[in-house]
């Protein structure tokens, strides 16, 4: 029997906690088949931030540290800055990255540091029990939004990729989801190019992965990743925003 | 490179001198009054010495920038004043519990809000008390002298390395911006990073740095390490100057520029007749406890003296444990007492002892 696939090495034996049909694990699946492609799993230095996936630096076979709320890209930052020649990224949710954080994303971004974010944004607070998020739909009920977000009392969903494409520093912006195959192999190249940007020391590589949080949205896995294709696409359009490499993003389309 | 002539230098500047000589290696600051000399000092010379500068976004962001080089094996330090000190409490209490070390200079202004920009020591209690959430200290460190800030910053570094733990040095604008003589120390190389810190594993297992706990009894024995840690700072690094103290029936407890100003006064009340002495707490956490206790066994009175509405005072008197009773006087929000006003309130207290 040929062997067509096994548990990447960046991933270590502890069995994950997310709840069921949470896409936090396949992503961090992908990211891991990322690490060990570009034989950067003894190199990295990941940041763990605040929220679901805290638990990040048990999971992720690398050293790894864990980062205050929304400070994820200054600790990565203090990393780089003191070790290039080591591969840094952040692990960090919608609440984490885009509420909280969105100060040390967007410096971080503009300094062009040379790090890798990947953001998972799943449109509310999931470990806190589903309060608002910045990028909670319009219309979406959330326990602090019992009656559906309104423009007129919270705002606009945050766009994050649409925000950071507009900085220099920005090098690599992409959006994706993981919720079929071709999405995830999506995902994978995207990884795989926010990587480069970063190796080549091109400046701040961002993924942006729309992800579910079943348990907050109070649907069934199924149809969370329907509200995924269906809702949260048709406010945050998939695609790259940016590249450094035009020739890949031409080709890529 | 070594220079061992002495040279005039502004505290802040003496102080960013002795850091790059202690090899530091990076630091992340942001500006504020009155310590922009130290990072505008860093930023020329610190990547001459082949250190990392970098002007932050932030305080917030600044001190979680110190947490990550800390935590990647980085001689590594910031420099802030009261307002941007307050922002960094968050990181503080993240980089103690991670047992992560850094050094922080605190150029204290006065306060609360955005205060003003004049010295003050009102940030006693935020610096000694742990400052930011959770059961933490950071050792604490108050020169009173340009050679004093020069020589403590150069200790700092290995201090916060022995104990993984953060240094903070508590100075003021008088220390900051004032020039005096100093004798700088040799340059020191920094070791290389040890290894628990984050480098890349390697074939080795992943390092982790954290202070996440989730369960109770894991966190208390955290604490519990980390309050090992303090008492054996207790131990080994309680430091103080005495001057005159021995047979004084007046002691007077003050620290850094307070008590450097309290000096004057004291040489004067002596050559008037009042037997008076100075006990200056160098390393205000951990406090010189019995070192206090010792110097003011003679004494009728300890008059406390600080530029805050009165915060050492706490510690002295729970030093002192009634033994003896304790007065204060302080002048705040930036006005610095002169000698004479100080003379004057020895005699007061001189005048009223029981
Ligand atoms: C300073 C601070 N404020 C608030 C919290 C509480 N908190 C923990 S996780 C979280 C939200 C995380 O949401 P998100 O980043 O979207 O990640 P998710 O859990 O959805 O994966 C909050 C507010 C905290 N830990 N620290
Ligand atoms: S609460 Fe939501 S985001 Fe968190 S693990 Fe569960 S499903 Fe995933």
């Amino acid at each position: 029997m040929r062997q067509v696939t096994a548990k990447p090495k960046a991933l270590t034996n502890a069995p994950f906690h997310y709840c069921p049909g949470c896409t936090h694990g396949i992503i961090h699946r992908l990211l891991a088949e990322t690490l060990d492609e570009f034989g950067l799993t003894e190199n990295a230095i990941g940041i763990a931030s605040v929220g679901c996936s805290v638990f990040a630096y048990d999971y992720f076979n690398c050293d790894m540290q864990q980062a205050a709320h929304g400070r994820a890209p200054a600790v990565a930052t203090g990393i780089k800055r003191v070790r290039p020649q080591n591969f840094v990224f952040t692990y960090q949710g919608d609440g984490d990255l885009g509420s909280i954080g969105i100060g040390e994303t967007i410096h971080a971004a503009n300094r062009g540091e040379n790090i890798t974010i990947i953001f998972v944004n799943n449109a509310v607070y999931g470990m806190t029990g589903g309060q608002m998020a910045p990028t909670t739909l319009l219309g979406q009920k959330s326990s602090t939004t019992p009656t559906g977000r309104s423009i007129g009392e919270h705002g606009y969903p945050l766009p994050v990729s649409e925000l950071l494409q507009a900085l220099p520093g920005a090098a690599y912006v992409a959006r994706t989801t993981v919720t079929s195959p071709s999405q995830i192999r999506i995902t994978k190249r995207a990884l795989a190019q926010a990587f480069q940007a970063q190796i080549q020391g091109r400046g701040l590589g961002l993924v942006e992965i729309l992800s579910t949080c079943p348990v907050n949205w109070h649907m069934d896995p199924v149809e969370a990743l329907t509200f995924i294709n269906e809702e949260m696409v048709a406010q945050f359009p998939l695609g790259v925003f940016k590249d450094f490499d035009e020739e890949v993003a031409r080709d890529g389309k | 490179m070594t220079t061992n002539a002495a040279k005039l230098m502004k505290g802040n500047e003496a102080i960013a001198e002795a850091a790059i000589r202690a090899g530091c290696q990076a630091y992340f600051g942001y500006p504020i009054t009155p310590q922009n000399e130290i990072p505008d000092y860093m930023a020329k010379w610190l990547p001459k010495a082949g250190g990392v500068f970098l002007q932050a976004e932030s305080e917030l962001a600044a001190i979680n920038m110190v947490y990550g080089a800390a935590g990647a094996g980085s001689r590594v330090m910031t420099s802030s004043s009261s307002p941007g000190i307050s922002l960094m409490q968050e990181g503080l209490s993240y980089i103690a519990c991670a047992e992560l070390p850094c050094v922080v200079i605190n150029m204290v202004r006065s306060g609360p809000g955005l205060g003003g920009i004049l010295p003050a020591q009102s940030d006693y209690f935020q610096a000694v008390k742990g400052g930011g959430h959770g059961d933490y200290k950071l050792l604490v460190l108050a020169p009173a002298t340009v050679q004093e800030a020069v020589d403590i910053t150069y200790a700092s570094f290995q201090l916060a390395e022995k104990y993984r733990n953060p240094v903070m040095i508590l100075g003021d604008g008088l220390l900051g911006q004032m020039m005096e003589s100093v004798t700088l120390p040799k340059v020191e190389s920094p070791p290389s990073p040890p290894d628990w810190a984050t480098t890349g594993r390697q074939k080795g297992k992943p390092r982790i740095i954290n202070s996440l706990y989730i369960e109770g009894d894991v966190m208390e024995k955290r604490n519990q390490h980390i309050f090992a840690k303090y008492a054996h700072m207790a131990e080994d690094e309680v430091r103080f100057e005495k001057y005159h103290t021995d047979g004084a029936r007046l002691l007077v407890a003050a620290y850094g520029s307070t008590a450097r100003i309290a000096k004057t006064a004291i040489d004067r009340a002596r050559a008037e007749g009042i037997p008076v002495g100075l006990f200056r707490p160098i390393s205000l956490y951990p406090f010189p406890n019995d070192a206090l206790r010792k110097a003011a066994a003679e004494a009728r009175v300890v008059l406390t003296l600080e530029m805050s509405m009165g915060q050492m005072v706490d510690d002295v008197r729970l030093s002192l444990e009634g033994r003896v009773p304790v007065v204060f006087y302080g002048r705040t929000g930036g006005v610095v007492p002169t000698p004479k006003e100080i003379l004057k309130e020895l005699h007061r207290v001189w005048e009223n002892r029981a």
